[in-house]
């Protein structure tokens, strides 16, 4: 480094920097056209129509309107925004060359399955007098894929790997709704490891399909309010009733603070501390305690050094359920204390709703728009405030406001609770 | 943080065909196995299935039992060994702040609610509407949580309390073998004191037979070990389940906790799977690790899977090292993601008893040396995944 002090955080560890964001949501593509939104508080729910939604309970979503194409599988579709969103990224951090992305990818896709589309499919080529069986699809599932291409579950890893040129083994990783925010901490890791000096952080996730709808749908976690779509995602209010369903990704490019200022890259952020906590309650639902949420921030806060009052706002995880706005609330007041209703709130999830796997990716992403421009986006359909919830959710009306250090909340079924410090760049 | 500390392997928990914990199988293999398959249930394929087990053991609620599909029961159990192995089983100061990496594929699907939609969609005219509606009334809530990957974690964080990190790796063998590379690179750095490490497999059920012979990956018909399948050879899949206690030395002697051995290195690498890339990615991560094997007292675990041409390129490769070889998966067959895991757990039994189990087909070569103190671990997967790890005796 040129004889230089290397910078190093409090406990001499490198520094992790941001020099590349790039976005897909249902509100558009790219971090210009997402952030004009989200700051104008529009929604990009919509009644869904990729496919019939007869027989459903929830008919709307967030669908990535504008990247899919007809037919594409939850694969393709989630690379194609992967992608879209790598590519943004890199190009704003002008790190590596074209298709040599010089550190690892770590990725956050939505876990693949064999589609029904492709099962009825080999159903009719095993072409049976009787009704067809599993064995029979599995017969005649070689020819499918002679034709349809292979099945394999890691094949956005492999092929963005492909893309970037990334180094090394692709990690793809999943930790339910807490997923993006798990790719950014591993990345996070490996560059305090000093294993690299930079890591492709993405999360993906493009799965609206009838199935994946119909599973949320059965647990009772998505919003039934159909009309209209766009006032469905109502995050911390008294009418909340699930979380709507939606696709999008987002890529940071996270680099090693010394290596980007040697190359004189632009500093889009620091990423000051992480922290996770399990929760050994249920399956789906938060211990009624709030300990392991509480836990997660003082991890996250203690990671990075910083106190609570260290915080100018938070990014909420927000689904607009009535179990995590509930619960979030909870572990907010805990951890911040008297502070907890006067530091600003809001969830995009009211705007893109909820991304599943790439949820923390995008989310941390617009944390980081929100420190650079120091505007916080508002919690759209905020007409019915929860008594019960004290917060400032920064209600449907963005805000100007001085936000030097974040964090952004990732929570997901099977215990899941990942939290992130995002801070603007140091002196 | 360049700082490297060591890292042992303190607990080991295994559930193969041929037995429930590490020296059951250990016996077996010693034994020379047979090979416990089974060529009819889901015939002309072959699956090596469990024994029965006693869920009961590990899984104590059958509340709990009942809200997980047979791969997270696989899971569970072998977490619960291996966390009683280590000595951390029911000690919530240390499971409170127990790590933990688990490598998963995609769950299970009901296949007879499946089946039951596709008989019905072609006797109808609107399949889009009836594929709605019986998803809305056949799918079982329960069984969406046995199908994200992440709920084995979930369901070993609710059943043992292991509740200090919880990460789900995905990817087929690279996800098996960078869950190890990974969970040891946070241990030598400090970034971890104590890491679960594993997976589980259940192969024994057509929508994953459907979802692997989309790529040709399967053994159809005759049993052979998986050296000599041939060419148009295959995987026979396995129910498995494997999980790794892994420690920093200080923390484990702290504690006072028995290692079964050293995990020295873990290399994992990428390739294009072009000709001759297999050989040459395993060549680089041998040279990588070569400084540090005593050839005089070595020899390599294979985890070739029966696969061609991936298990002909791994043999050539492997007759390069130059040390006696032994492969798992004739015995206890091939199960993804699980496999690194539980040969290094096979591997940890070698070093302690200090013997090979005896050769299974052409590519099983060398016998074990006087004194064996390091084992070479390797993974081949089925498309990507070519992997390595020394693991040592503790002297």
């Amino acid at each position: 480094m040129n004889g230089a002090i290397a910078k190093r955080d409090k406990t001499g560890r490198p520094v992790v920097a941001v020099t590349g964001i790039g976005v897909v949501t249902s509100l558009g593509v790219g971090k210009s056209d997402n952030w004009a939104k989200l700051t104008a508080g529009v929604s990009g729910i919509k009644r869904i129509a990729r496919f019939p939604t007869e027989g459903l309970r929830t008919t709307i979503a967030g669908a990535a309107a504008e990247v899919y194409r007809e037919h594409m599988s939850p694969a393709e579709l989630s690379e194609r925004m992967a992608r879209m969103a790598g590519e943004e990224a890199i190009a704003q951090s002008g790190i590596g060359s074209r298709g040599r992305f010089p550190g690892p990818l770590c990725l956050a896709p939505p876990p693949l399955e064999v589609e029904w589309a492709d099962r009825l499919k080999m159903a009719d080529m095993a072409a049976t007098n009787a009704d067809p069986k599993y064995p029979d699809l599995v017969r005649v599932a070689r020819e499918f894929a002679a034709i349809h291409g292979p099945f394999k579950y890691d094949i956005i890893g492999d092929s963005l790997a492909e893309h970037f040129g990334t180094v090394g083994s692709p990690i793809s990783l999943n930790t339910a709704c807490a997923s993006g925010a798990t790719a950014i901490q591993l990345g996070v890791e490996a560059i305090r490891r000093g294993e690299c000096e930079a890591v492709l952080a993405v999360g993906a996730d493009g799965s609206l399909t009838p199935e994946s709808l119909v599973r949320f749908s059965l647990l009772s976690a998505l919003s039934t309010q159909n009309d209209p779509p766009e006032r469905a995602s109502k995050p911390f209010s008294k009418n909340r009733d699930g979380f709507v369903l939606a696709e999008g990704a987002a890529a940071l490019v996270l680099e090693d603070l010394d290596h980007a200022r040697a190359r004189g890259a632009r500093i889009l952020g620091i990423v000051e501390g992480c922290g996770e906590k399990s929760d050994s309650f249920h399956r789906t639902r938060s211990s009624p305690d709030g300990k392991p949420i509480i836990a997660c921030m003082r991890n996250a806060l203690a990671d990075a050094g910083v106190e609570p009052d260290d915080i100018d706002y938070i990014n909420a995880h927000g689904t607009s359920t009535p179990e995590n706005d509930k619960m979030e609330h909870l572990g907010v007041a805990a951890v911040f204390g008297d502070r907890a209703s006067g530091i600003p709130i809001s969830s995009n999830k009211s705007m893109i709703g909820h991304c599943l796997t790439a949820a923390g990716a995008v989310e941390a992403a617009f944390t980081l728009l929100t420190l650079e421009h120091e505007r916080i986006p508002p919690t759209i359909n905020h007409a019915v405030p929860d008594p019960t919830i004290a917060l400032d959710v920064v209600p449907n009306v963005a805000r100007d406001a001085k936000v030097r250090r974040a964090i952004s909340n990732s929570f997901g079924f099977g215990g899941q609770n990942v939290c992130l410090v995002m801070a603007r760049e140091p002196a | 943080m360049t700082q490297r500390r060591e890292v042992w392997i303190t607990g080991v928990g295994l559930l193969t065909c041929l037995g429930e914990g590490l020296e059951t199988t250990w016996d077996k293999l010693e034994r020379g196995g047979p090979p416990a398959y089974d060529a009819k249930s889901f015939a002309p394929y072959i699956v090596h299935p469990l024994p029965p087990i006693s869920f009961d053991r590990q899984i104590v609620k059958k509340s709990d039992q009942r809200q997980m599909e047979p791969w997270q029961r696989f899971g569970v159990y072998a977490a619960g060994l291996a966390l009683a192995d280590a000595g951390v089983a029911g000690k919530p100061d240390l499971l409170d702040r127990t790590d933990m990496i688990v490598a998963a594929g995609g769950g299970e699907r009901d296949v007879e609610a499946d089946t039951a939609i596709l008989a019905g969609a072609r006797r109808v005219a609107n399949p889009s509407a009836f594929l709605n509606e019986r998803l809305m009334s056949d799918l079982r809530p329960t069984l969406f949580l046995a199908q994200l990957p992440n709920l084995l974690a979930g369901n070993i964080s609710i059943v043992h309390g292991v509740v200090g990190s919880s990460r789900t790796l995905l990817g087929e063998e690279a996800a098996g073998v960078d869950a190890v590379r990974v969970a040891h690179a946070r241990i030598a750095a400090g970034q971890s004191e104590l890491t679960l490490v594993g997976g589980a497999y259940n192969a024994a059920r057509w929508d994953i037979l459907l979802a692997l012979e989309q790529d040709g990956l399967l053994l159809k018909d005759h049993f052979a070990p998986v050296w000599d399948r041939g060419p148009h050879g295959g995987i026979a899949l396995a129910n498995m389940a494997a999980f790794l206690v892994l420690e920093s030395r200080d923390h484990a002697e702290m504690r006072g906790a028995k290692a079964r051995a050293r995990l020295a290195t873990v290399r994992s690498e990428r390739n294009r799977r072009q000709p001759g890339d297999i050989e040459a990615t395993l060549r680089n991560e041998w040279e990588a690790i070569a400084p540090g094997v005593k050839r005089e007292h070595a020899a390599v675990i294979s985890g070739a899977s029966g696969l061609e041409p991936a298990t002909s390129a791994e043999q050539r490769a492997l007759a390069q090292f130059g040390l006696p070889v032994r492969n798992t998966g004739t015995y206890i067959g091939h199960a993804i993601e699980t496999q690194f895991e539980a040969n290094l757990g096979i591997a940890c039994a070698a070093i302690e008893h200090g013997k090979l189990f005896p050769p299974s087909g052409t590519g099983d070569t060398g016998d074990a040396p006087a004194e064996l103190s390091q084992i070479v671990v390797t993974s081949v997967g089925n498309w990507r995944g070519e992997g390595l790890a020394l693991i040592e005796r503790i002297d």
